[in-house]
């Protein structure tokens, strides 16, 4: 096996945790004594690709523990054990802690096997193969063999090895380098000439190998042909020792198998010559990423096409300029802008992923929430095959799950309190994905009690947040929540009611340039809305130019643009102009004082006004001109700079120019046209009493 | 000039030691000052710059640098020393700072660059707290080359805004 097998390792690990989220999603569907073999079938198939995997690659430990779960599902699957509630759990948590397992390997770092051992015992005591005492001992006795042991090996290869590209030479070289080897070769399967078939094997081996190898190094080796012969691995007592009597048991080297620390550690070194300890969190993110092949193929189609048109270009500026060739050329241009277009498109999909990527993860939590809160939850999964750009779905997760938790803890009531209220005693969690405009809208519902604003609004005055005085609406007071240092709950639990949550998901999705909403209404339930851009890389700009600044507003933002009609405007408070608008009234922003640029147009009725929405409030932003519309990839101003206040990025234009892109709700904000914390606009109120 | 380079090359014979490290040099307002030349990124003259709204006056606004947005700092105005016209020895230096928890890519923006020195960091002066002057702030070190002083910046402070 001179194959480098760590560059499958990634593969194996990505593969692996694809099929413990299957079985675990499949697990979830289980109800004891009405279970489907589909579903069984399914867990058992990613039970064994993970034992074959880890087998492979030399992980044993994982490799033993899936043999005992994989037992267990077998005998479910062929009806000689039914599933019981407890299997559902044990498998369940087998799942987890295969998937720590794996984690570890991964991440190098020794496995702790405690948890593995302990839920190993267990399945062998469902499985009646040995007592829980046995196992324990096992594992302490193969701790304490280091020194040089001799092992007899008998090695009987069926008829068909060579036809399955396996050549006993080589295992035989391998095992010689281990240590010392005596081998000792039956030739009395061999048929006489008449019947003799060259392409099979007759041969049969004894080999007793002196090593100071861990037996699994030894296993290891026939790892690759252990369906196709009969292998018998046993530790002699002396040098050739007892004679052991050949066993034609198909995986007696399973049930010899050892346990330890030690093979793991050392499999897990080899693999990478002792290389520095990573810390898990360092894989947290994934690298890689799996795109169906549908869309590599049309990526492919779509460079052919590219290819086609710089042909054509090229062909074209050979020629002399001509009147006929310009056109030509103009054609061509236009057919690369559309080219590019197209292929800038299919490679932005490829980072899109169906949000069910997040979503899968929640039936499990919630199961085991409702379990630990002892409250009964139905979980609704709407829009999953919404897509979503991948590095927005790594950070969404989070938060998300943060919300889910507050949903169950403190939204949804205990069966009691539902029965006495009398809704139904199953509470429904709902997640909702879908699309709107250039967003993406996520929704967590629950069916309880809604937040409780009288002591929401107590909290912030005891904690200083509001004063006494304060007459917040409803939204207002709900709004409080995102607060930092923010908790009602009367106890704090280990699920959530530390008060650091609510404040770090506005963050958190702030930073993904996101906004987080609450609405709830008292025993009808509470709903917090979730809206991210598609993509953080790039978005669809209207150029506009404020004094000799361009300025970039994001498309999807702008209503319309229009010239004021001055009749229209009126005037509230000091200094801020309305326009009346059909039957709204639209405050007008002049970009130039908000952003302090001198030497831009001040009279009305000579600029544009570019009307925008943000959170559901619409504002004119005063500009000198209208330029060009485009596509802009956005920049970083943080990467090198810092936030600034009404600019969510920058971009750089075709001259090479930064321009920077107006952050229409932060533009809000710095006007002071909204009260900190709240959702309206100060000026609503004052403008219809103005038009009354 | 001479005298200075004698020096110069009897430093970088020193170069084995440790603790030299060659500093560029520029002028501002007739003082010159260094900063360590490994965090200089490239040195650029001045350039249409875009404005960044509401930002403090040292922080002239950000350029392209080849796709990458780099703000741009007035040095003078940092240290609070008049502004004067920029003209053609005006320069850009970018910079590499390392600050708390990632590190930056910044431009300076200096009335011109002056030398390359190997300065030994044990020569190397404390700055005398002058409570008059909220500048000491920004300056590491004082160093002698032959007949002039060097005041050896802090990055880390300097652009800390």
């Amino acid at each position: 096996m001179s194959i480098d097998l760590s560059q499958f390792f990634e593969v194996f690990f990505e593969e692996s945790f694809e099929g413990l989220d299957a079985m675990e999603a499949e697990l979830l569907n289980l109800v004891p004594g009405e279970e489907d073999q589909e579903t069984i079938n399914t867990i058992f198939r990613a039970a064994h690709s993970i034992k074959g995997g880890s087998g492979t690659f030399g992980f044993s430990a994982v490799a033993d523990f899936t043999h005992v779960l994989e037992t267990l599902l077998d005998q479910i699957r062929e009806g000689s054990r039914d599933l019981t509630a407890e299997h559902v759990n044990l498998l369940l948590k087998s799942v987890d802690c295969l998937r720590a397992l794996l984690r570890a390997l991964q991440a190098e770092q020794q496995p702790d096997l405690a948890e593995a051992d302990e839920l190993r015992i267990k399945f062998e005591e469902i499985l009646g193969m040995r007592a829980a005492s046995q196992a324990s001992e096992q594992v302490e006795e193969t701790v304490a063999e280091s020194s040089f042991n001799t092992y007899q090996i008998d090695f009987k290869p069926h008829h068909h090895l060579f036809k399955t590209g396996n050549e006993p030479l080589y295992m035989i070289s391998e095992l010689a380098e281990l240590g010392e080897l005596e081998t000792h070769a039956f030739q009395d399967g061999i048929p006489d000439i008449t019947n003799y078939a060259p392409e099979d094997c007759f041969l049969a081996w004894r080999f007793f190998l002196t090593t100071d190898k861990e037996q699994s190094s030894i296993e290891e080796i026939f790892e690759w042909v252990e369906d196709d012969a009969d292998i018998s691995i046993t530790l002699c007592g002396g040098l050739f020792g007892a004679e052991v009597e050949p066993s034609s048991a198909s995986e007696p080297a399973k049930e010899t198998n050892t346990n330890t620390v030690e093979p793991i550690a050392k499999a897990s070194t080899d693999a990478k010559k002792a290389a520095p300890v990573k810390t898990a969190t360092a894989n947290a993110e994934s690298t890689s990423i799996r795109v169906g092949i549908d869309k590599v193929d049309s990526l492919i189609n779509m460079v052919g096409e590219l290819v086609i048109t710089q042909a054509m270009l090229s062909q074209l500026g050979e020629q002399e300029i001509t009147e006929a060739t310009i056109a030509s050329l103009q054609e061509g241009l236009a057919q690369l802008a559309h080219n590019t277009r197209d292929l800038q498109e299919n490679v932005m999909r490829i980072r899109m992923l169906p949000i069910s990527f997040v979503f899968s993860r929640f039936p499990r939590l919630v199961r085991d929430i409702s379990q630990k809160l002892d409250k009964q939850v139905e979980l609704k999964l709407l829009g999953e095959q919404t897509e979503l750009d991948k590095t927005v779905m790594e950070k969404l997760s989070d938060p998300m799950v943060h919300l889910v938790r507050n949903s169950l803890d403190h939204g949804l009531e205990t069966v009691d309190k539902r029965v006495a209220a009398g809704k139904d005693p199953v509470g429904t969690v709902t997640l909702n994905a879908f699309h709107q405009g250039g967003n993406i809208v996520i929704e967590i519902m629950d069916d309880g009690q809604g937040l409780n604003t009288t002591k929401i609004r107590e909290k912030a005055i005891k904690n200083g947040l509001i004063s006494e005085s304060d007459d917040l609406s409803d939204n207002e007071v709900n709004e409080l929540i995102f607060l930092p240092g923010f908790s009602t709950a009367d106890q704090v639990s280990d699920l959530s009611g530390r008060g650091v949550g609510m404040d770090v998901v506005r963050r958190n999705i702030e930073a993904l340039s996101g906004s987080v909403e609450v609405s709830s209404a008292p025993g009808v339930g509470s709903t917090f809305t979730i809206r991210l851009p598609l993509t953080l890389a790039i978005l669809d700009g209207q150029l506009v130019r404020v004094a000799e600044h361009t300025y970039i507003i994001p498309l999807i933002s702008i209503i319309e643009s229009l010239q004021i009609d001055i009749t229209k405007v009126s005037r509230v408070g000091k200094d801020l102009d309305v326009l009346r608008l059909r039957d709204e009234y639209i405050p007008i922003l002049r970009l130039y004082n908000i952003f302090n640029h001198q030497g831009a147009i001040e009279t009305l009725d000579k600029t544009l006004l570019v009307v925008v929405e943000s959170d559901n409030q619409k504002v004119g932003l005063l500009v000198d001109d209208l330029l060009s519309q485009q596509q802009v990839v956005i920049k970083s101003l943080e990467a090198n700079y810092q936030k600034v206040d009404g600019v969510s990025g920058a971009t750089i234009l075709g001259d090479g120019r930064v321009s920077l892109i107006v952050d229409i709700s932060g533009l809000i904000k710095l006007s002071g046209l909204r009260k900190p914390g709240s959702q309206e606009l100060i000026i609503e109120s004052k403008a219809n009493l103005e038009a009354s | 000039m001479i005298a200075q380079h004698d020096d110069l090359h009897n430093k970088l014979n020193l170069e084995q030691n440790q603790d030299v490290k060659q500093f560029l040099t520029f002028f501002m307002a007739e003082e010159e000052y260094g900063v360590d030349i490994l965090t200089v990124q490239e040195i650029r003259s001045w350039e249409e710059i875009t404005v960044i709204p509401n930002s403090p006056d040292f922080v002239k606004g950000v350029i392209n640098l080849r796709g990458t947005i780099v703000p741009i700092i007035d040095l003078r105005l940092r240290f609070g020393i008049p502004a004067i016209e920029y003209g053609p020895l005006t320069v850009v230096i970018v910079l590499k700072v390392k600050l708390e928890n990632a590190s930056k890519i910044m431009g300076i923006v200096v009335d011109a660059v002056s030398d390359v020195y190997s300065i030994a960091e044990h020569e190397a002066k404390a700055v005398p707290h002058l409570s008059d002057s909220d500048n000491a702030q920004y300056v590491a070190g004082l160093v002698n080359v032959g007949e002039k002083m060097v005041a050896l910046l802090d990055l880390q402070k300097t652009m800390d805004i």
